[in-house]
């Protein structure tokens, strides 16, 4: 569609053009240096004895006859640990009330999920730890677990830690407007029970991490797959009581994130410790059967849930009831309530709804921690909310498109604060809506859906209007007392050259941001894209900043580069015009030269620039310095959040006999503000929507009644596939926010945060002539035969 | 995910192996594709102390016709399967089967003989080689011996081998003219074994079923034939072939058995829904062929 050098053609201006990204060649190419590629000398390897029970208590550990094996360096316990490293909790001072127990990197006396390690080996290779590993004799007394969030507040389930009183986390009430009174006048009242399945995020590169201390400077280098190398930091230097500047976090090519590499995990933990012990590089690369046991999982939610409506299908309110597992503890550094206080606040955001009544219950169970993962809490408001539109929609005889234009936000009423608190600078429900139909050919579809009914065969189309929390401010963690950064930096400096070098404190996990810092550099700069280097991910190197979460890369990120790249080009005219005796305001840099600004004619490269102030500063005039280097922070102010918004269409045909969904086409009209590289645009929705159709479909966390983690590998854990995905259409619309020079807000979620949605409605408008509805995640075809009646 | 040590050996001979059998027993393991063997080693839930590589022996590969019958080497590649014109021109069934086990690379690699041994229930071969009434050939210390494929599978992993012994073939019988066979089934993905599946083969005399061979796979604890749904066919005209006898016969000779994501009710549903599909694709293929 578009064209592969565009960008390079106008040489100034890369922001809003499609540019591929940098390191895609290099990535694809097999050149990637992750983690587990970059080489060590003197390298041990963990191995974790994990628990087999999801609730045990350890008697006692026999790890001689794993200390015998030939290669085994060490062998540490719970018990041992607690002398090595702080314990940490995860809680947050924004969250009252939001309980957690202390944590250390193993299982100190009891093991409380399937999988939780209670041991490590440390041994030459990583084969030789699995050996010693396996060698090790745990004695355990099986206590009763704790598996569905239903019975974890009931008064005989076991408490998971008896020091917490009982297995309540974190509750939340929220109230606002006349909630009994919109019931009570209500022509219609839609109804629904949702549940969210456990899923997981499955990055393609595995956590992994090499920690290297060196006692004699009492410097812990850490190279990590991480998403958040300063909070890292930070954490490393608080548990193993080091100075901060003595913990150096690298985050080299890191292969994919979702919100699962920026959690503490007690692996990665347990590898530091035995590094600051030994005094040598210690590594820990989660093999797939750990990923499932231990990477944080997501979802994990019940929701009953009811919207009022009036007869013109207006909706007046609603009243929703969501709990939520979390495991046996609250994730740190980020705690475990942001997901469930998302997912209550989320409900309803994209309409008019006045009044509102929430209430959110988090509990532990015994089950893999739960913690943010691509889209926190989104989808779960998402298909809560448009599963009762549907339904209202259907029980009124109104179009579904219809009933949510009616209900939308509109451009009138801006800016606009919802229920729950949430506020809107500007959305544009309006324009996607429209533009949404058109894409579509809605019409078509209806006639096309009503013709295949009459051959037998059930076609379903499905809407999610959808809001997407990005660029998050200090309200997101700092308030709440985490030492986790909400601004970004950037560092610039031309070389003689002329070339540019941008570090900046954003990171890059395959997303393509370190192209897109290198578009505003260039923009702003005026240089061609080709001069500009993107350098992240190293604490010692970089800004100190936030770096990526939250959809927070691009929005807050990207200013910090355009303000740098802003100061920098100044500093540049200044040495131009010093060395040309011209004014600054009448000199401009474009395409890597200076110019003359009312005639673009080139009055000298950047390169002689750089010659003259690095080597020749003695032509320059007495005490005149350049400064070829420039700095610059940012963080957004103003709204807590910037939203976006959009929405998504599935279009899809099921098989009634087997309950098979195929999905046959999917839209999504979405309003991220200004695009700045529209490929990755698209990239970071297709994606999204993928993940999220996989939540739908597909994956899910199997347990045993008991607590028993069912699926360890790919061939049971059934992740979405390209044979399987529908062609995914993206449109967009652009209402650039007003609070950033940039104007642009973040992407990576919206795909994600209403793909289910859409799913589900699209499924029961299939199933619709058969009265039947599903609403539990993944709708897999038992699922559906079961609302058939047919199983 | 690292295998616990375990050492590799070659065999050249039969006499080879059964030295090494004989000294390590159960702890000496046959590998042929690896595609199921390695995983479960990976993971450390198979130990063998022997790893006994028998891609070296001699009359376990190529595809060769015995005149009434085609006889499959235990090391026939899936790939090799599909691309042989001897089973296309007298087997097609098989050929049909490979194009649903799994992804190319495993069919690359994954053996006709490891496949039957592993006996995984959800797997296409096992139900393959009983409808077409395959005689399975095994050697062991005891010397050779044949066993219809119909008696080999004991239950989920589990075949008619004592130790010592390996399957060195798998002996076809050609297809007889008027034969029609048809292999489908239902996966939550493409490549992904099979939540219920059928290797049907109807013989026809005169434009009606003599006989018929209706095997499931991905039903119950193992690949299995219903037989009396196959008598329900029996005599029918296939022109006018009425599926619902052998639906209804089906659903009460079978035990379905649930996988992690589908209980024995959606089984016996599934594998309904999919005999009347099947069958009624046959019919319409062999009218095709004709008309
Ligand atoms: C991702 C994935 C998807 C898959 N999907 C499918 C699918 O859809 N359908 C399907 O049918 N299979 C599937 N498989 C399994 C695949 O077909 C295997 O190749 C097959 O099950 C085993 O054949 P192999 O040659 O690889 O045997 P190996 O893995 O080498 O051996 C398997 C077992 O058989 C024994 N064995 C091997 N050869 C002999 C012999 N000649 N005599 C006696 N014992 C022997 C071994 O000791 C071992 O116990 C899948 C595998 C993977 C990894």
């Amino acid at each position: 569609m578009l064209k592969r050098n565009d960008a390079r053609a106008d040489k100034s201006n890369f922001v809003g053009k499609t540019v591929p990204r940098e390191n895609a060649r290099r990535l694809s190419q097999g050149r990637g240096r992750y983690v587990d590629d970059i080489a060590f000398r003197n390298l041990a390897h963990v191995a974790f004895v994990r628990s087999p029970h999801a609730h045990a208590r350890i008697l006692s550990i026999d790890t001689q006859a794993a200390r015998a094996v030939p290669g085994v360096i060490d062998v540490i316990t719970g018990q041992d640990i607690r002398s090595m490293c702080q314990p940490w909790v995860g809680v947050l001072g924004h969250f009252p009330g939001l309980k957690s127990a202390e944590q250390y990197p193993l299982a100190v006396d009891v093991a409380r999920w399937h999988g939780e390690p209670v041991a490590v080996v440390l041994a030459e290779s990583r084969a030789l730890a699995e050996d010693g590993a396996d060698l090790i004799e745990v004695e355990w007394e099986a206590l009763p677990s704790v598996v569905d969030p239903e019975t974890a507040l009931e008064s005989d389930a076991h408490v998971i830690h008896p020091e917490l009183g009982d297995n309540l986390a974190f509750r939340l009430d929220l109230e606002k407007g006349e909630v009994d009174a919109a019931f009570a006048s209500a022509a219609h009242i839609a109804e629904g029970t949702f549940h969210f399945g456990r899923h997981t995020g499955l990055t393609l590169e595995p956590r992994s991490i090499v920690a290297d201390f060196d006692p004699a400077l009492r410097q812990l280098t850490v190279h990590h797959s991480t998403q958040t190398p300063f909070q890292m930091q930070d954490v490393f230097a608080r548990h193993f009581g080091l100075e901060e500047g003595s913990v150096r976090v690298i985050a080299p090519d890191v292969g994919g994130s979702f919100g699962l590499k920026l959690h503490v995990y007690g692996e990665e933990m347990a590898a530091c410790a035995l590094s600051i012990r030994h005094g040598r590089p210690v590594k820990f690369i989660a093999d797939r059967l750990e990923a499932f046991q231990t990477d944080i999982h997501a979802r994990d939610h019940r929701v009953k849930a009811r919207m009022a409506v009036s007869a013109e299908g207006e909706i007046l309110a609603m009243e929703v009831d969501d709990l939520t597992g979390i495991g046996p503890f609250s994730v740190y550094p980020r705690t475990s309530a942001v997901e469930g206080n998302q997912a209550i606040r989320l409900m309803g955001g994209p309409y008019r709804m006045p009044s509102y009544r929430g209430r959110l219950q988090v509990v532990f169970q015994n089950k893999t921690p739960m913690c943010q993962y691509r889209a926190v809490g989104h989808p779960v408001a998402c298909a809560v909310t448009e599963g009762l539109v549907d339904q209202a929609a259907h029980a009124l005889g109104i179009d579904p498109l219809e009933m949510r234009r009616r209900n939308v936000v509109t451009q009138d009423m801006y800016p606009h604060t919802s229920p729950t608190g949430y506020v809107f600078e500007r959305l544009s429900h309006e324009e996607c809506h429209a533009r949404l139909a058109e894409m579509m050919n809605y019409e078509r579809l209806r006639r096309e859906q009503a013709e295949a009914r009459e051959r037998g065969v059930y076609r379903g189309i499905g809407f999610a209007t959808f809001i997407e929390i990005t660029n998050p401010g200090p309200a997101f963690y700092g308030v709440g007392g985490a030492r986790i950064s909400a601004q970004d930096g950037c560092v610039m400096k031309m070389e003689p050259s002329g070339d540019i070098r941008v570090m900046v404190s954003v990171t890059e996990q395959g997303q393509g941001t370190e192209t897109i810092m290198a578009q505003i550099a260039a923009t702003h700069l005026g240089v061609p894209l080709e001069r500009v280097r993107v350098y992240t991910g190293d604490t010692q190197t970089s800004p100190y900043g936030g770096a990526t979460w939250a959809s927070r890369g691009a929005g807050i990120g990207g200013v910090a580069v355009m303000k740098t790249a802003e100061a920098l080009k100044e500093n540049l005219l200044t040495v131009a015009a010093t060395i040309l005796q011209a004014q600054p305001g009448e000199l401009d840099i474009s395409a890597g030269a200076v110019v003359s600004r009312a005639s673009g004619e080139e009055r000298m490269p950047l390169s002689e620039l750089g010659r003259i102030a690095y080597f020749r500063p003695d032509t320059l005039p007495a005490g005149f310095h350049a400064e070829l280097t420039a700095a610059r922070h940012y963080v957004p102010q103003g709204y807590p959040f910037a939203f976006t918004n959009g929405v998504q269409a599935s279009h899809l045909e099921v098989d009634i006999e087997t309950g098979q969904v195929r999905l046959l086409d999917h839209w999504v009209v979405e309003d991220c503000g200004r695009i700045i590289n529209p490929l990755l645009v698209d990239e970071q929705i297709r994606g999204g929507v993928v993940q999220g159709l996989g939540g739908a479909l597909f994956e899910e966390c199997l347990y045993s009644p008991e607590g028993q983690l069912l699926c360890g590998t790919m061939a049971d854990y059934l992740t979405p596939m390209a044979a399987e995905m529908p062609d995914i259409h993206v449109g967009h619309v652009e209402t650039p926010t007003e609070t950033s020079p940039l104007g642009a807000k973040g992407v990576g979620e919206a795909g994600t945060a209403a793909a289910p949605a859409a799913v589900m409605n699209a499924i029961n408008d299939a199933l619709s002539p058969f009265g039947a509805s599903v609403s539990r995640m993944p709708f897999t075809p038992e699922r559906v035969l079961r609302a058939l009646g047919k199983v | 995910m690292k295998a616990a040590p375990f050492d590799y050996v070659r065999v050249s001979c039969f006499e080879e192996m059964q030295e090494i059998f004989a000294a390590h027993g159960d702890d000496a393991q046959v590998i042929a594709g690896g595609q199921s063997l390695i995983p479960a080693m990976a993971m450390r839930m198979a130990r063998p102390s022997v790893l006994l590589d028998i891609a070296g022996l001699p009359g376990l590969s190529g595809i060769e016709d015995t005149g009434d019958a085609i006889r499959i080497g235990a090391m026939a590649r899936y790939v090799d399967l599909r691309e042989s014109a001897l089973l296309a021109t007298h087997v097609p069934l098989i050929r049909d089967a490979v194009a649903l086990i799994a992804h190319e690379a495993i069919r690359s690699r994954g053996t006709i003989g490891g496949n039957l041994a592993h006996a995984d229930p959800a797997s296409e071969m096992p139900a393959v080689v009983q409808a077409l009434d395959a005689r399975i050939d095994i050697r062991g210390p005891e010397g050779q011996r044949s066993v219809p494929a119909a008696e080999f599978f004991l239950g989920t992993y589990a075949v008619d081998l004592a130790p010592g012994e390996i399957i060195v073939s798998v002996t076809v019988p050609k297809a007889p003219a008027g034969r029609l066979s048809g292999i489908q089934e239902f996966v939550r993905r493409s490549g992904d074994y099979a939540s219920a599946g059928g290797a049907f083969v109807l013989d026809v005399e005169n434009g009606r079923i003599a006989a018929a061979r209706l095997a499931c796979f991905g039903v119950c604890d193992r690949a299995v034939l219903a037989e009396q749904a196959a008598a329900t066919l029996v005599g029918q005209e296939l022109a006018a072939l009425d599926p619902e006898p052998a639906v209804k016969a089906l659903a009460s000779e079978i035990e379905p058995t649930a996988d992690l994501h589908n209980g024995p009710a959606t089984k016996r549903h599934l594998i309904g829904v999919l005999t009347k599909r099947l069958l009624a694709d046959m019919v319409s293929r062999s009218g095709k062929a004709h008309g």
